[in-house]
């Protein structure tokens, strides 16, 4: 029997935690432990993406790139959780999110963007492939400490 | 267990992805559908993914298998009505559905594989 993770369960202190914090409208934070739950958070980005009013295209970058993150949260991070925000600077609004795990961490963060590589017997394409989908791509990452990693997707 | 139905039309397969499918459910698919083409002696298999809003690379690379897989076992396959938001995203990713012939939709796809329903 498993059992969904609290809010805040994830033991990884990471700067990126308050990234754009003065610019945030809200939080929610999903567990990421299981197949259903990349589903669920696709879902819910999409509300998100749909509520902003981001275009079909972009809705889409997001939704997969978050996706992507998603998976890499569950297989290599051990599951994990993500942070998903709401934003507005006051000149357009934006939707972040913040993928935290207390994992191994990413010995090598320029080679796991790079496509084709990967640990993990997939394309290799989900890590480098996300940075491309969205406006805001930053990861903070520590062996056997954890991994967090942002994206953040503005209305143009 | 949750499954995508699989559907047989004379020699062809035909699949039409309508939910989001989680990871297991696309490996799901990808099985099923090998092993229907052996026992339904298919030569063809349409996969229909007009309904689909996202294809990520663990779908994407679902589908290259399963045309990979088809081919070994002399079928084609072809993918037909992506939605073009999901094209735009698919090559920005990376993914290019390498060896994967594509229909804007079933007519065509139909077409592509010898097949024409007038």
């Amino acid at each position: 029997m498993t059992f969904a993770a609290p809010p805040n369960a994830v033991h990884f202190e990471t700067p990126l935690l308050d990234y754009h914090l003065q610019w945030r409208t809200g939080r929610v934070t999903l567990p990421l432990r299981t197949d259903e739950d990349v589903v669920g958070l696709r879902r819910q980005v999409r509300e998100r993406a749909v509520a902003i009013a981001l275009s079909l295209v972009d809705q889409t970058k997001l939704v997969t790139a978050a996706s992507e993150l998603a998976r890499n949260t569950i297989k290599y991070g051990g599951g994990g959780e993500v942070h998903l925000d709401g934003l507005d600077d006051g000149m357009r609004a934006g939707v972040g999110l913040l993928f935290v795990d207390a994992g191994q961490g990413i010995p090598d963060i320029e080679n796991a963007l790079r496509d084709g590589f990967t640990t993990g017997g997939g394309l290799g394409l989900g890590f480098g492939g996300s940075k491309r989908l969205v406006d805001e791509f930053d990861v903070d990452s520590r062996i056997k400490e954890g991994t967090a990693v942002l994206i953040v997707k503005w209305k143009r | 267990m949750e499954r995508i139905p699989i559907l047989r039309m004379g020699d062809l397969l035909l699949v039409t992805i309508q939910v989001d499918m989680h990871d297991r459910l696309a490996m799901q698919l990808q099985d099923d559908l090998t092993e229907r083409i052996v026992a339904d002696n298919a030569k063809g298999v349409l996969i229909d993914i007009s309904a689909l809003d996202l294809v990520d690379s663990f779908i994407g690379r679902m589908i290259s298998n399963t045309a990979a897989m088809a081919r070994v076992l002399d079928a084609r396959t072809v993918v037909v009505g992506m939605q073009p938001a999901v094209a735009i995203t698919l090559v920005e990713l990376g993914l290019t559905l390498h060896g994967v012939k594509t229909a804007l939709n079933v007519e065509k796809g139909m077409a592509l594989l010898g097949k024409n329903f007038q």
